[in-house]
């Protein structure tokens, strides 16, 4: 890891310095982890009185369990519905942004305040559009014929999460794509307009590939996001339910753990979640260590 | 732009206009819901103008006392609180410990920094119950320091730092050493009012990051005196079985809620922008 | 040392403002006219003497209300008394170290106590095998079933005829609905509670072995039978045709409104709901009756069991507290404080002498339909299905049978198999729960 040409001589004051971010990183994280992974082999009752080791018992359990297996898949479909549905739309928005010049910002303007919206509080909104009973979408898609109820069927009820969830993730993908399109080089695309490529040939020829590095960054920070900070809202509309329809792996962990006080169950939940962001983070860092070098 | 189509023209600028009303709708409906009175929203068919009822909403969410949340403006309040420890902690520790880093050659530099980097693997959501007993047994259930210590440490604001540093002249500094300048001088002089944008696009970032806190307030809370806007408006929102939910008042709360950091996001849109673009590098 | 220093703050805070009285935290669950009228019983109680100081929390949902008791305890900082729901007793029976036992509270700090005040069919819920009483009750009930008097009129049905049996029921619901006096026949708060628990009794079927867990941890639920699932079946079909419209799950949140706005004819829930029903149908006449039963079902009706919620008095505290505690609960259960509750609230009263108090003061014949839940519950001596349930990780198992009765109304099940699933699921519960606690 590079530093300085030059440094100040060595004192006390580096250590110091990291000291309390050091300290708030072992006691809120490390610590914690560690008592994952220790809970995740033991069984507490939920007042914490006893404890006994029962060793692996909560993961094989929880792999014959088909209700998680069905949690991981999913997790898996909420995942790439919400990194697909708000990665596409971002790009064709970032697009046409793009290629205005005078109007461009104020559209950004309205395109980016969701990002500041809690989850919680974007679920409520879409609980109360979607309400089956005071509903302005239900009214509406009755006249489709579609009788919308999420509150008793499950793949409505996914779907509703799905917006919610995409509806936030929208702007943030925006940004990004945006701030990628600004620096492709005008003159590439210059070149081939002289080629006598249209636009639509243009940018999936010439853009779209130069985009891939955003592309893929905003592809695992999706994935990130659908998997642990769609917690407020699974929480605010559906809590998981009906019969589990939209019961994500975080939710489980809260609710197997928080709710069904299953602490060890809940523990070894939270130890394969961790193994998985640690996954991510690995492939995202590995990346960004590649770009860096180019 | 490359050359000028005219049809292109239009639908780039239809795209658009589909895009934000998109993207707006939901708020839409929840600004037009709490302009209304309880009536109007009892069935699907909602009215799609605002009616005259809003400033009696914003009133009665702001100034009746509800069972089993705290006061409206205590909840405001909280939740400022919050967000703005959160943003000073983080940048004051994340500040100072990217300069240790960068400034200093000391044994375990390598140690520290993969233990910071660490934290972005563990989101709060994966070690929910441990954190929860750690914080427990550390007494700082119900009190604004189990409510910010916890969520300060941060990986991406160190590294915003550091990268920032990097490209900081080390003239400055050889300069500042031939002037007898010390390390705290140095920093106070000389680094620290050359990241004051820097500073500014992360205090807005990380003020949005702690104003739309909800799982963990909702843990480490269970006096109504510690409750944060997020969790008043989603305990609102749950209706306890008896009657109709009163959405117009529900309605009211969520954009009363969700103001202050919009209104953030579009006036100073530019140091957001630059914040989120930085901190994700 | 940080602990202690706030701990030592929060006395200094708490001592400060209360002027030296003992300060006694209940955590509840009440919200609405139900929270109000309980905020009144605890004021007239500190009103009432000096010594004592109860705050009483209102913490949301039953489930909210336990989960934050059990986790507050886990750190430390856990109320005097937690209202904790039926559903939840075998969970905290099994808690040794962590609940005060009411009949030892009472017997430590000499307050009298006679635990045969009480009326058997409640009390006979929370007692260890021994006979101790272990809670305070305090909020019993039971689920009985309301109707629209002007709906029924308007569909030419005697608006004074509750229907007694579940064939009456869809025959009224139909009949209703033909007449266009109401798009739907009934709906139901508590599914769980309701429609399979105080079905099963009702109907004298065994819901779980060692006479409903009981008579240990070792029980497993029974309660997949051919009526029950037959029951089951009926309900998908009546949801089906508009008959019956799902509440949702737990408590079933949105059963109230399709009765208070008239949308649903008849509505099956707690007796406790009757304060509720009686402030939201303004518009209309409220009528009331006992669950139906199956025509032909022998042993039907036999008696319904309980649910509502007792008072557990949590451990750690010191005895200056427990005092108080013990001298609130005396409070509590004398007649004119029980007597008033029940006859506010459509909770059944707990002692003899409460109810003793109604009858003398006539309130049963003034308000008709308010004695529903006493004989309903006390309509035959219990047999060993009809006394109640006693089963740990309930609340999880409740969970459970409300999820498999959705995948029942969305059609991805047959009756039987969700039910058959159910006892499946909620036995790997029971079997956890035995391993954790032996």
């Amino acid at each position: 890891m590079e530093t300085k040409r030059t440094t100040f001589p060595n004192s006390p004051l580096p250590y110091i310095l990291v000291a309390p971010q050091l300290i708030i990183t072992l006691i809120f994280f490390i610590w914690p982890a560690g008592q994952a992974v220790k809970s995740s082999f033991e069984r507490e009752d939920p007042f914490g009185l006893s404890t006994t080791f029962v060793g692996l018992l909560h993961y094989s359990r929880l792999f014959a369990d088909p209700d998680y297996l069905a949690a991981i898949g999913r997790t898996a479909v909420f995942a790439l519905a919400v990194t697909i549905i708000s990665m596409g739309l971002a790009l064709i928005l970032a697009a046409c942004v793009n290629r205005l010049i005078r109007s461009g910002t104020a559209y950004s303007t309205m395109l980016l305040w969701p990002y500041a919206v809690s989850p919680v509080v974007a679920g409520i909104l879409w609980w109360f559009i979607f309400n089956s009973s005071t509903g302005i979408l239900p009214y509406v898609l009755s006249y489709f014929g579609v009788d919308w109820n999420h509150q008793l069927n499950g793949n409505q009820a996914m779907i509703l999460i799905i917006i919610a969830a995409s509806w936030k993730q929208i702007s943030y993908n925006f940004l990004f794509f945006l701030a990628g399109l600004q620096s492709v080089p005008q003159s590439l695309s210059e070149a081939a307009a002289i080629d006598s490529a249209g636009p639509w040939k243009r940018f999936w020829t010439i853009v779209f590939p130069l985009l891939s590095p955003t592309t893929f960054f905003l592809m695992i920070v999706n994935l990130n996001y659908t998997m642990f900070d769609t917690f407020g809202i699974v929480d605010a509309t559906t809590a998981g339910g009906p019969n589990q329809a939209t019961n994500t792996l975080v939710y489980k962990v809260y609710s197997d753990g928080y709710i069904g006080l299953n602490i060890g169950s809940s523990s070894a939940q939270s130890v394969v979640l961790m193994l998985f962001v640690i996954g991510l983070t690995i492939i995202q860092f590995r990346y960004v260590e590649r770009r860096v070098q180019y | 732009m490359v050359e000028n189509r005219p049809l292109l023209n239009v639908i780039t600028h239809l795209i658009l206009i589909v895009g934000v009303l998109i993207v707006a709708f939901p708020v839409y409906i929840a600004v037009i819901a709490a302009t209304h009175g309880p009536l109007a929203l009892s069935s699907g068919a909602m009215p799609m103008l605002p009616g005259g009822e809003l400033i009696n909403n914003i009133v009665s969410v702001v100034t009746v006392e509800r069972r089993g949340v705290a006061p409206f403006w205590l909840m405001t309040w909280n939740s400022l609180l919050m967000a703005v420890i959160i943003t000073v902690g983080k940048i004051a520790i994340s500040i100072i410990s990217a300069y240790a880093i960068v400034y200093f050659r000391f044994p375990g530099r390598q140690l520290v920094f993969w233990l910071i980097f660490i934290t972005l693997m563990l989101p709060v959501e994966v070690r929910i119950i441990p954190t929860f007993k750690v914080v427990a047994d550390l007494g700082m259930l119900n009190s604004y320091a189990g409510l910010t210590i916890p969520l300060i440490a941060s990986a991406t604001a160190t590294f915003l730092f550091r990268q920032f540093f990097m490209t900081v002249p080390d003239e400055l500094m050889e300069a500042a050493r031939v002037d007898g300048a010390g390390p705290i001088k140095f920093f106070r002089d000389i680094l620290l009012p050359l990241s004051r944008t820097n500073i500014a696009a992360l205090s807005v970032i990380l003020f949005i990051y702690g104003w739309i806190q909800y799982l963990w307030p909702m843990l480490v809370t269970t006096d109504p005196k510690y409750y944060t806007l997020m969790m008043g408006v989603k305990r609102m929102a749950a209706s306890n079985g008896d009657g109709e939910p009163q959405w117009n008042l529900i309605m009211a709360a969520v954009v009363l809620a969700m103001l202050p950091p919009v209104l953030i996001v579009i006036f100073m849109q530019r140091l957001f922008v630059k914040g989120l673009v930085e901190t994700e590098k | 040392m940080v602990r202690l220093s706030l701990a030592a703050l929060a006395l200094a805070l708490t001592s400060s403002t209360a002027f030296a009285q003992t300060e006694v935290t209940w955590w509840h669950a009440m919200g609405g006219e139900l929270g109000e009228k309980l905020e009144e019983i605890v004021a007239t109680y500190n009103d009432s003497q000096t010594e004592y100081h109860v705050t009483p929390v209102y913490k949301g949902s039953y489930t909210e209300t336990m989960t934050a008791a059990i986790a507050a305890f886990r750190a430390g900082e856990q109320p005097d008394i937690v209202q904790v729901f039926e559903v939840g007793t075998g969970t905290m029976m099994a808690a040794k170290g962590a609940v005060y036992p009411v009949y030892k509270l009472m017997a430590d700090m000499g307050e009298a106590f006679d635990p045969s005040g009480f009326l058997p069919a409640v009390v006979g819920y929370y007692t260890d095998t021994d006979g101790n009483m272990l809670s305070m009750p305090f909020n019993s009930s039971t689920p009985i079933l309301y109707y629209n008097k002007d709906v029924f009129a308007k569909a030419g049905l005697d608006p004074e005829v509750a229907p007694k049996t579940w064939e009456e029921l869809e025959a009224f619901s139909k009949k209703i609905m033909e007449t266009g006096a109401a798009p739907c026949g009934f709906t139901s708060g508590w599914i769980s509670w309701a429609q399979l628990e105080n079905f099963s009794a009702w109907h004298n079927l065994q819901i779980g072995t060692k006479e409903n867990g009981f008579g240990g941890l070792d029980t497993e639920l029974t309660f997949n039978g051919p009526l029950q699932a037959k029951h089951w079946g009926n309900l998908k079909t009546w949801q089906d045709s508009g008959l019956f419209q799902y509440g949702g799950p737990g408590g079933g949140a949105d059963a109230p409104a399709k009765f208070y706005t008239q949308e649903c004819a008849i509505y099956m829930n707690s007796s406790a709901s009757r304060a509720g029903v009686i402030q939201n149908s303004a518009d209309f006449e409220v009528g009331y009756g006992m669950l139906p039963y199956y025509e032909g079902t022998e042993g039907a009706p036999q008696n319904s069991i309980i649910g509502g919620a007792t008072l557990w008095v949590l451990q750690g505290h010191d005895e200056a507290e427990y005092k108080g505690v013990a001298d609130f609960f005396t409070y509590l259960s004398s007649a004119e404080v029980q007597a008033d509750w029940h006859q506010f609230s459509g909770y059944l009263p707990i002692t003899k002498a409460a109810y003793e108090l109604g009858q003398s003061q006539g309130y049963y014949e003034a308000n008709p339909g308010s004695d529903v839940a006493i004989k309903q519950i006390t309509l035959n001596a219990p047999t060993a299905n009809s006394k109640g349930l006693r089963f740990g990780n309930y609340t999880q198992i409740r969970d459970v049978i409300d999820q498999e009765f959705q995948a029942l109304l969305a059609g991805d099940k047959t009756a039987q198999e969700a039910l058959d699933t159910v006892v499946t699921r909620g036995n790997e519960m029971l079997r956890e729960f035995e391993a954790t606690n032996k």
